[in-house]
């Protein structure tokens, strides 16, 4: 066996220590010992075929599917990168000395995090965004000691589903939206009370952009509450980071990972000072070394599970870190300008995509008024044979939330070439 | 001796020039977009650096840590085995794909999944196995709350004293108060305190098997009558599964749920802290439990089956760390059979640390380890005022990385050293004599380890000056 080197060695080492193999597992008892039919070992090549052939299986569609998990550009040299086993072999950096690397990549993570969302501490990721929000809702009640978490009814189905799910004992409200989609302010007002903590989504799973978020943040602070943020970290390379949030949290897969049929993801946790010592998940610090040399360590363990078992501000162990290098990888090389300019271009490409739609005759692109950034509405009152139509067409249309409504997403990677075919395809749907 | 690679390497934010681009992106399409002034990013402060710069870099970051392919990684509890290459090339034709196109554009996908949850059933003994959780603690936190939503009105969650951090974490988590029972001196489950603990609030026991000093639980059976006599679940926390895999079977002992960690057991890189993934088995009657979707299979098509009444939900965005689980499943399709050589040789090299270093290190409790043994180094604290967490350190000064330390915590200045079956006898021996040879060290020339390490990238590093004054970003500094 290749990656099993004492195969060979057995015998002289069982001779060493005077033992059979059988001896080994001498404590195990004999009735719990069955065989268990497990196929023949394969050789390289042949895995290779059998899993070649099983990709095979899956079509390559020109696809305008969004909805968490997004098709963004990633520069050659961030696999490249990743692919540093040093990096990717090695495991939580519980020795620092020896893992600085790991933990200097980390920190620049956690600080590119903060300027992006103007947060003031972030941790070294949460699993992805949906379990971000989970956490996010915990540490929401944990700071207030209300158990009221309040969500915009223009939610992400999977999101709510996990909040709700992994916070059984928090009591989710729903708020409802105006006619441009934004949170309806004098329905907030209602269910904020007595809430521990509210949170909103910008831009909207529906992939509008709300102006109304500052007067949401006043509402939620008058109230006590904690305000919360979920956004799409594209999107602050040209639109503000909603200034009077508590907490943001994301997805940060855009930055540098490929789709992976949704995972690996990244879940971005950010939050103000006053929250850091409650906050879920590893942080990574600056201090020195004995000589005075600068270093990096894990630090504020105490909040953490395997020193603070059941009173542990998270479970989280392993979490998500490669996920988080790709991420800094990705915002140092995009940097200020090339983060900037790929939050306009999908912006603008969406917004080209989504007027040549509405264009269509029984086609209507947004439902909302209101600016779109990367992701917008498709209406058709029989979407679900639109749907089919496309596939027929090799093209994977946007995540339909109900039978005439499907969310689209557009990136930098959609070419003309690829908008016309997908307009061509719509043009040619008929009833 | 080992020497690791220093460079003084400025922060990106350091690095940074002005007016420096690392990208290029093509034109637009249509007509600017204008963005309502008061959502327009005023200041976007991020760094400003080439290609090469971000290159070198992350390139140099690389050469100053440490991983499983740089040298022997003994990190109990964590099963740092060699991660085979031809998995990381395969799971990346997988990565295209987005996880909500239509079912008949992803059957390969859906395949792998169907097929990994048929073999981690039949590896674990149970009837239907999720793949959602992300990691461990999250498998642990998914069967918690299956357990809760099974055990109406049942508060408590019993948990050895042995047990890892996220166990307790997890079942609090969940709504759960956690009752601790005592190890008894053969370091396993105590009976009688188990038996005293456990009544009609007992929703379950979790337990690791073998337990974290790497001592099989020989009364597994019993423990499990009386849990379950009282009305309990049992749950298996899966990290030392690579003791007895292709062995025995925790569905054979008595277990109801059980998770995996990928990332220990099959092999998949641990990525300086994660991604792993840790899916779920239950067995039978606890299935509808599960969450949602499981992947089906009618003979012909694969597709997403969300036919489960009594769910507890979702744990994850989409299905979990797919690319995590292609590797793993990739990995157990090479192994086959050869996963029960795998733990045979895992073990022992275990027992050959054990046999070869209890002379010179105190091992607490019985000697026939499984996977992973636990030394004690409270007696060289004692006599040389040397601490494990120093022995710790000047393992990294010949190259090997540090066991993992003051775990569990029933041993007093614990080493957990787990060596995995990718080590060669060469290598064993190598640790064996550097763990002597520091041994001696503690007392002849004690400071040369308490100052330790002195041939890593930076000297030993003062945490108590990170937690009382946190600097968490460059804007801290
Ligand atoms: C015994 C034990 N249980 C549970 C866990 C948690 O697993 P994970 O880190 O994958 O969340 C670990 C991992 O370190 C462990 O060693």
């Amino acid at each position: 066996m290749r990656y099993i080197p004492n195969v060979s060695e057995q015998e002289l080492m069982l001779n060493q220590m005077n033992m059979t193999m059988e001896d080994l597992f001498k404590d195990i008892p004999d009735h719990l010992k069955g065989e268990i039919p497990l196929q023949p070992p394969m050789s390289d090549l042949e895995v290779s075929r059998k899993i070649e052939a099983t990709v095979q299986k899956n079509k390559n569609m020109l696809s305008f599917l969004g909805s968490g998990c997004y098709n963004h550009y990633i520069p050659s040299h961030i696999k490249e990168l990743l692919s540093r086993s040093e990096f990717y072999t090695a495991y939580t950096p519980y020795q620092p000395e020896i893992s600085q690397g790991m933990l200097q990549a980390l920190f620049e993570y956690q600080s590119l995090i903060c300027d992006l969302t103007g947060m003031d501490v972030c941790n070294s990721s949460n699993y992805d965004w949906a379990t971000a929000l989970a956490e996010a809702a915990l540490l929401c009640e944990r700071s207030t000691g209300s158990k009221k978490f309040v969500v915009p009814d223009l939610l992400s189905p999977f999101r709510k589903r996990v909040l709700t799910t992994l916070a059984p004992d928090l009591e989710v409200v729903t708020v409802s939206h105006d006619e441009r989609g934004h949170i309806d302010l004098e329905d907030l007002k209602e269910k904020v009370a007595h809430a521990g903590g509210v949170y909103v989504e910008q831009p909207s799973f529906y992939g509008f952009l709300h102006e109304n978020l500052s007067s949401v943040g006043d509402i939620v602070h008058d109230a006590s509450a904690l305000f919360a943020v979920g956004v799409d970290p594209i999107s602050l390379g040209c639109i503000n980071p909603e200034s009077s949030a508590d907490i943001i949290i994301g997805d940060g897969q855009g930055l540098g990972l490929p789709q992976n049929f949704g995972g690996p993801l990244l879940g971005i946790f950010a939050c103000k000072k006053a929250l850091l010592r409650k906050m879920p998940g590893r942080v990574i610090g600056m201090t020195e070394s004995e000589s005075g040399e600068r270093g990096f360590v894990m630090t504020l363990q105490t909040r953490e599970q395997h020193i603070r078992r059941e009173k542990a501000t998270s479970n989280i162990c392993t979490n998500q870190a490669l996920c988080a290098v790709a991420a800094a990888m990705y915002l140092a090389t995009m940097g200020r300008q090339g983060l900037k300019e790929v939050a306009e271009l999908c912006m603008r490409n969406a917004n080209y995509t989504m007027r040549k739609i509405n264009d269509i005759p029984g086609f209507e692109s947004p439902i909302f008024n209101a600016p779109h950034f990367k992701e917008f509405t498709v209406c058709h009152p029989q979407y679900k044979n639109v749907h089919t139509h496309l596939l027929r067409n090799n093209i994977q249309g946007g995540f339909m939330v109900n039978d005439t409504t499907a969310i689209y997403c557009v990136t930098e990677m959609h070419s003309t070439h690829d908008i016309d075919a997908l307009v061509t395809a719509l043009e040619g749907f008929h009833v | 001796m080992y020497r690791q690679a220093k460079f003084s390497e400025p922060l990106l934010r350091e690095k940074s020039v002005s007016q420096r681009v690392g990208y290029s992106l093509p034109e637009p399409l249509g007509e600017p977009v204008t963005i309502p002034h008061s959502l327009v990013r005023k200041e976007l402060p991020l760094p400003e650096l080439s290609e090469v710069d971000v290159v070198r870099h992350f390139t140099r970051l690389s050469e100053m840590n440490f991983g499983v392919d740089t040298g022997t990684y003994p990190l109990g509890s964590c099963t740092m085995k060699y991660n085979p290459k031809i998995t990381e090339e395969l799971s990346t034709l997988f990565s295209g794909f987005h996880p909500l196109q239509d079912e008949s554009t992803i059957q390969g996908c859906l395949e792998v999944l169907y097929n990994l949850q048929e073999y981690l059933k039949l590896i674990s003994g149970t009837a239907a196995v999720t793949l959602q959780p992300a990691a461990g603690a999250g498998g642990e936190l998914t069967g918690a709350l299956i357990i809760k939503a099974c055990q109406k009105g049942r508060t408590e969650m019993v948990v050895p004293d042995s047990a890892h951090g996220t166990n307790p974490a997890s079942a609090h988590m969940a709504g759960f108060d956690v009752v601790e029972i005592p190890s008894n001196d053969q370091g396993t489950v105590d009976l009688e305190a188990l038996k005293s603990a456990v009544s009609e609030k007992t929703a379950g026991l979790m337990l690791t098997n073998p337990n974290t000093l790497g001592i099989f639980e020989k009364d597994i059976l019993q423990v499990a009558d009386i849990v379950h006599d009282a009305g309990g679940l049992l749950y298996y926390d899966g990290a030392n599964l690579n003791a007895i895999a292709g062995i025995c079977r925790p569905g054979d002992m008595g277990f109801d749920i059980v998770h995996f960690n990928l990332h220990k057991t099959f092999s998949t890189p641990h990525g300086g802290g994660g991604p792993g993934s840790g899916p779920v088995g239950v067995c039978e009657k606890l299935k509808s439990y599960l969450p949602v979707p499981l992947i089906g299979f009618n003979g012909k098509d694969y597709s997403f089956d969300y036919d489960l009444p009594n769910t507890i939900g979702k744990v994850h965005g989409f299905y979990g760390n797919f690319q995590v689980a292609v590797k793993a499943y990739i990995y157990a399709v090479i192994m086959g059979s050869d996963i029960r050589t795998a733990s045979q040789m895992a073990v022992l090299n275990a027992n050959y640390l054990a046999e070869n270093l209890k002379d010179h290190y105190e091992m607490p409790y019985q000697p026939l380890r499984k996977h992973e043994i636990v030394l004690s180094c409270e007696k060289i604290k004692r006599e040389t005022d040397c601490r494990a967490l120093d022995i710790a350190k000047r393992l990294l000064d010949y190259g090997i990385h540090a066991p993992t330390i003051y775990f569990p915590l029933i041993v007093h200045e614990a080493l957990m050293i787990e060596p995995t079956e990718s080590e060669s006898k060469e290598d064993l021996d190598t640790f064996i004599e550097v763990m002597i040879k520091i041994k001696n060290e503690c007392y002849t020339t004690p400071d040369i380890v308490k100052e330790a390490p002195h041939n890593t990238a930076v000297g030993r590093l003062d945490e108590v000056k990170a937690a009382r004054n946190p600097v968490l970003a460059w804007n801290q500094i």
